[in-house]
């Protein structure tokens, strides 16, 4: 028997025995504890004003926090946890007195999401300098202000009194929740089953023997089946409290990412690969969907457009399947086979993704072109890594979303340039090659002719910018000002 | 930032206070309709919506939905004691599409039937149960369409002065041209709700996210037949409106009220995102073409504009929306002969509504798009013909003064803003060094442009323009205020209480702001056409004057002066709580109900003349723009605003709706793309599809000043002037610097369609 549904709201003991496995966070704080703070703006994970802080201990005893949507995190994902929402900051927090005083907030619905991403910040001493804070709150949107002053509320806050610091007092309660609860989740309702294994062991034997069952990472894609396509499955089983698969091992080759390893966590060591991975992953989604999906669910759940799989395929990354004890391997290109299908058995798993360091980091570029810069779905991604060798190409390995019903490499433009001088004529090839790999489609988020024509000047790109530097409009302080065409003339 | 605190802070009422819900905000402890306690009896309702755009209802099994769980009633338009409709002009809006058998669908996501059940998820699961069988047919989506079909709202509408076609025929030089423009969705973070709870008898009461609860109270009245006494519609605030909230409550709160009545329960309806968006009305779609005659310097001779607005499927308020789209066909530019003449458009979508600027963005738009035409003809700077056309100042001789409705353009400070802002904003040396950048490189490109506007204020449906308010004093000195102003997040509220605190005298700690109720002021007008604080301002005003000349009466002191807590005459001196507490002693009245109307308004649109505005607004903005020529992936670099809101009330809550302002128009015309499909289905309908600016669309510079010289000539509360519209159109300026940049890379102007997201200017290159 494993305890009952318990976690900490606010530092309160709260059990929920009863809870439907599907119920949101949200709607829990909301409609049964009477915390209506946090707001639902489209019950989606796209606006923020739901946005609560999840606080949790990693293996080693560490706290670990993040912001989440609640209105996409299920509760039992929150079991041995600690929620904090707006209510608990008091309401004289530096930042809230900053953004009160700042005039950070107008109709203010979605204010207390923008203040616990802000008090996020604030707790983790993260950069307070406007473009920074316009990453931290990315996945807030307001309707209102414009943003100013809740950018420079950040700075504001800072400056003011320090507020005491809660994050001991949240380890010591947590550790004593961990001790209590003492093992997995196994949460069994009317409505459904929610089991929560704690080793990659036991989480193989439970997909295997329920192979019916879904599978759960950061409920990212999942939240929204339950909250606009009223899924109510029968079973999940949960990755999120397997210690074993939320490590990234890193060594010579590569890295590799286990299965409950976070977008959040799996940036920093991304980014060390090569510079553009940490580019791509700063405008993946938002930090609250970061936060909670996972590197490997972004793998399995098969989206044409999801971010992570072009920039790995590129790389050459391998998947690892597991079903059971059995384990095999797959080039990650290869996992894909057609629309909404994997090549993944029924009980089997994504247990890691083998991500290889590049030959040069800057060999490397990855381009997310999408309506929006930030916290939008690519209409086309494209990762390219090329290895130049005296002039020569070596090695060409090119991925794109949004171009195809898969994630899929280009490899009639690959074999256009591989083996060939890295020139003008070469990239030509490449560029018409790429009509033969792709023919994509028209939808709401851009028609076919654009994606082709995006998708080719990004061979242009590369081009250019391996040769003159960057040459794009995002990427903060990558902005390169008017020195190509006199570096192009020397 | 920059900020003018100390010249406006004349009394400590009047100042840049923050709004005054802002710590609850931050606390979360601000409560909007959804976080009122529920109690146990509630019942929760969902809209079934239909799955066509076009065509009729031959069949509905509703069985599956009663059978359902927790569904206790499901309600049709045959359960509507009355007309069963919510259009607030005209009658043409059927509330529930389910009638009898069948019933009329007129666009993709139009309510058929209510789902009353004992929770949210399960109306909603319910509502998807419906067996429906629909005869289809070819829906109306486009203005090309409608002009095929030959589907109107009314009649074509036009506006002229002089003899514009034979001013073109004359002119040295001559230009023709089109934009087609884009809506919007309003995205309120609060999506429509309501809750409704039945009272003894036929009364009920209604808690709505409405910009216009006497509407509310008028529809529920008319659909429940039952008398408007018999209704109390209440709203606190909004979680955002932007005019999404100026007609589209009405069916949301008709369902509440319907299902409480019914059921004899509480009754709530929230909208789920994606309904809401595909459900609701949004900014219309236009399409604009002109003709323009012109000399070598410029200056326009004569223009004829023609406008089509796809209006949706019912009229909603889109007559006056296309009106205010005529009237704002000359933005801040004189025309010596025009003509302007506007189309209304009926098709299968949701019905277009009310949304921040009402038709003016479009009507500016049309005629930036000629000016850019005219510079791009001339090869002037846009700015030198910008300069060259605008009406002649305030205080000159007024030859190019008259608008094409008839109306002396009499407080024109235009050209001096724009001469300002453009020195602040470097833009001539700005403009050359960008030529100089752009030649350098190739793949990356700039623009900047300067773009003006000018802003007609007061509803053109001129009986809006009255206001009322009710102020009570306690015996302990407290006041209660209340108005018929709603607040959406604009200040209104703390702007309309900063007004009494300072006619009194008193801190602004003294005045309790109370939610809008109709049983408290009767007969509002919506809080839209930026009016709210004009209006509602001076209604408190007037209740403030009656409440001071009483106690002055009483007091034998009419030289008194209100400050600082106390009440000072010559013949001597009492605190505000003294003069209050004997004022009730000798039996004074301590509640007044104050009222204001326009003045000067005469507009008459039999003959397209008159004067439809108190006054106008001004400002102008200069924004530069990076554009990457190889994907169409853009940036604002920097934005400058400079904009006249006259003396202001409160200058950081002013700076607040101008800098939203600007951003939302900048969302308008760049990212905000509304996607309907070939069948009428909104593709678009959910922020993970439908983009409005992050954070990180901020420009990294940005400079917004307030006009110092800024004085509403008008006789306005405290000569300040509406600040809530005028400043979206700024946002035209990057769509303009947008199109400087795509100059660059295409080598030659092309004119865009808007919004001009990065697909479109790639694929214009």
């Amino acid at each position: 028997m494993s305890a009952a549904l318990t976690f900490l709201l606010n530092g309160e003991t709260v059990e929920a025995p009863d809870a439907a496995p599907t119920t949101t966070l949200l709607d829990f704080i909301r409609y049964r504890r009477g915390l209506t703070g946090a707001k639902e703006g489209c019950a989606e994970g796209d606006c923020g004003a739901c946005t609560v802080v999840v606080r949790e201990l990693d293996a080693e005893g560490a706290l670990r926090q993040r912001t989440a949507n609640a209105c996409i995190q299920l509760l039992p994902m929150l079991h041995g946890r600690e929620v904090v929402t707006v209510e608990a900051l008091g309401g004289a927090h530096p930042v809230q007195q900053a953004m009160a005083e700042g005039h950070a907030s107008q109709c203010g619905f979605c204010t207390p999401g923008f203040v616990m991403s802000l008090w996020h910040g604030y707790t983790t001493g993260a950069e307070t300098a406007p473009g920074a804070v316009a990453d931290q709150i990315a996945g807030n949107l307001c309707r209102c202000t414009g943003y100013g002053p809740i950018l420079a509320a950040a700075g504001r806050a800072r400056a003011a009194d320090e507020a005491p610091d809660d994050a001991d007092r949240s380890r010591r309660r947590l550790g004593a929740l961990r001790a209590k609860l003492n093992g997995g989740l196994d949460h069994r309702t009317a409505a459904g089953r929610f089991l929560a294994p704690r080793t990659a062991e036991e989480f193989a034997k439970a997909a295997e023997a329920a192979p019916e069952a879904t599978i759960l990472g950061g409920a990212t894609d999942i939240g929204l089946w339950v909250t606009k396509q009223g899924f109510r499955p029968d079973m999940l089983i949960w990755l999120g409290d397997c210690a074993d698969l939320d490590r990234i091992e890193e060594d010579e080759a590569g890295l590799r990412i286990g299965a409950a390893v976070s977008h959040e966590r799996a940036m920093a060591p991304l980014a060390a690969l090569a510079p553009d991975l940490g580019e791509l992953w700063r405008r993946f989604a938002s930090p609250q969907v970061r936060g909670a999906g996972t590197v490997c669910g972004n793998i399995a759940n098969g989206s044409p457009i999801g971010d992570a799989p072009p920039a790995l395929i590129a790389l050459g990354a391998v998947v690892v399947l597991r079903k059971g004890a059995a384990r095999r391997r797959l080039p990650l290109e290869d996992f894909f086979l057609a629309y909404g299908e994997q090549d993944r058995a029924p009980g089997e798993f994504v247990e890691s993704v083998i991500v290889p360091r590049p030959a040069d980091p800057m060999d490397l570029r990855c381009y997310k072109i999408s309506k929006r810069f930030d916290q939008d779905i690519s209409s086309v991604l494209a990762a390219i890594n090329l290895s130049v060798e005296y002039g020569v190409v070596r090695l060409a390995r090119l991925a794109f979303g949004g171009m195809a019903a898969v994630p899929k490499r280009a490899a009639a433009a690959e074999a256009a340039l591989l083996g060939r001088a890295f020139d003008e004529e070469a990239v030509g090839d490449a560029i018409r090659a790429l009509r033969v790999d792709f023919d994509p489609m028209s939808d709401h988020r851009a028609a076919a002719a654009y994606r082709t024509k995006a998708a080719e000047n990004l061979l242009t790109k590369y081009f250019i910018e391996r040769r003159f530097g960057d040459q794009r409009v995002t990427g903060r302080g990558r902005m390169i000002p008017g020195k190509l065409a006199a570096e192009a003339e020397s | 930032m920059s900020m003018d605190g100390a010249r406006f802070a004349k009394t400590a009422a009047i100042g840049p206070v923050p709004h005054d819900s802002a710590a609850r905000h931050v606390a979360g402890s601000a409560r909007y309709a959804d976080d009122i306690p529920e109690p146990q009896e509630m019942v929760h309702l969902a809209l079934a919506l239909a799955t066509i755009a076009r065509g009729r209802i031959a069949s509905a099994d509703l069985e599956p939905v009663r059978a359902a769980p927790g569904v206790l009633a499901v309600l049709t338009g045959d359960d509507v004691p009355g007309i069963n409709d919510t259009g607030p002009v005209v009658h043409d809006e059927p509330a529930l599409a389910l009638s009898g058998a069948g019933g009329e669908i007129s666009y993709h996501g139009q309510a058929l039937f209510i789902v009353v059940a004992t929770s949210r998820k399960a109306a909603r699961a319910a509502a998807l149960l419906a067996l429906i069988d629909y005869e289809e047919e070819r829906p109306v989506l486009s203005i090309d369409d409608a002009i095929a079909a030959e589907t109107y709202i009314s009649a074509p509408y036009r506006m002229a002065r002089g003899d514009a076609v034979a001013a073109i025929a004359a002119a040295p030089r001559r230009a023709k041209g089109r934009i087609g423009i884009g809506g919007q969705d309003h995205f309120y973070l609060e999506g429509q709700i309501a809750v409704a709870t039945p009272g003894e008898g036929d009364e009920i009461h209604v808690l709505s996210s409405t910009q216009h609860p006497s509407e509310v109270q008028a529809v529920l009245a008319h659909n429940l037949l039952i008398p408007a006494n018999a209704v109390t519609v209440e709203v606190r605030r909004m979680g955002g409106g932007f005019g999404g909230k100026e007609t589209q409550g009405n069916l949301i709160a008709l369902a509440a009220a319907l299902a409480a009545r019914v059921i004899g329960r509480p009754a709530k309806l929230r909208l789920d995102r994606d309904d809401d968006m595909i459900l609701t009305g949004k900014r219309h779609p236009f399409r604009i073409e002109y003709e323009v005659g012109f000399d070598d310097e410029g200056r326009v001779l004569g223009v004829r504009f023609e406008q089509w607005a796809n209006c949706g499927w019912s009229a909603d308020l889109s007559g006056a929306i296309a009106d205010r789209a005529m009237f704002h066909a000359d933005n801040a530019y004189f025309y010596p002969a025009v003509e302007i003449v506007s189309h209304r458009c009926r098709t299968n979508l949701c019905s277009m509504t009310a949304f921040r600027g009402f038709g003016g963005p479009q009507g500016v738009l049309g005629a930036e798009r000629m000016i850019a035409h005219i510079a791009e003809e001339t090869g002037l700077d846009p700015l030198t013909v910008r300069r060259r056309n605008f009406y002649a100042p305030m205080g000159a001789i007024p030859v190019r003064s008259i608008t094409p409705y008839g109306m002396m353009v009499e407080d024109c400070v235009i050209e001096e803003i724009v001469d300002e802002l453009a020195a602040a904003a470097r833009y001539a040396e700005r403009r050359a060094a960008i030529a100089e950048w752009n030649a350098l490189n190739p793949v990356m490109k700039r623009g900047i442009a300067l773009s003006p506007v000018k802003f007609g204020i007061s509803f053109t449906t001129t009986f809006l323009n009255q206001a009322g308010a009710l102020v009570l004093i306690y015996q302990d000195g407290s006041v209660m205020l209340n108005h018929g102003g709603t607040e959406m997040g604009q200040g209104l509220y703390q702007k309309v209480a900063q007004v009494a605190a300072a006619e009194f005298g008193l801190p602004l700690s003294a005045v309790r702001i109370t939610a809008t109720r109709t049983d408290k002021v009767p007969n509002t007008s919506p809080t839209a056409a930026s009016s709210g604080s004009d209006m509602n301002g001076m209604a408190v005003k007037d209740a403030c004057d009656q409440l001071k000349a009483r106690i002055l009466a009483h007091l034998g002191a009419p030289d008194a002066v209100f400050a600082s807590g106390h009440i000072r005459w010559s013949g001597g001196e009492a605190t505000w709580e003294e003069a209050v507490k004997s004022a009730y002693f000798a039996r004074v009245s301590l509640a007044a109900s104050g009222f204001y109307a326009t003045p000067k308004l005469a507009w008459n649109r039999d003959t397209g003349t008159g004067r439809p505005f108190y006054y106008f607004a001004y400002g102008a903005a200069v924004t530069e723009v990076l554009f990457d020529s190889l994907t169409g992936e853009n940036r604002m670099l920097r934005a400058d605003i400079l904009h006249d809101v006259g003396r202001s009330l409160n200058p950081a809550i002013d700076l607040g709706q101008i800098e939203g302002g600007f951003i939302q128009g900048v969302g308008w015309l760049t990212t905000e793309e509304l996607v309907w499909d070939a069948k009428g289905a909104l593709r678009t309908h959910a922020p993970s599809t439908y983009k409005i600016p992050t954070a990180g669309d901020r420009p990294d510079e940005m400079n917004i000043r307030l006009w110092r010289k800024g004085e509403n000539r008008e006789l306005t509360i405290r000569r300040s002037k509406a600040v809530g519209e005028p400043p979206l159109m700024l946002g035209i300026s990057a769509f303009l610097a947008l199109e400087e940049a795509l100059k660059a890379a295409a080598g030659r102007w092309r004119p865009l369609d808007a919004p001009a997201t990065a697909e479109r200017l790639l694929m214009a290159l």
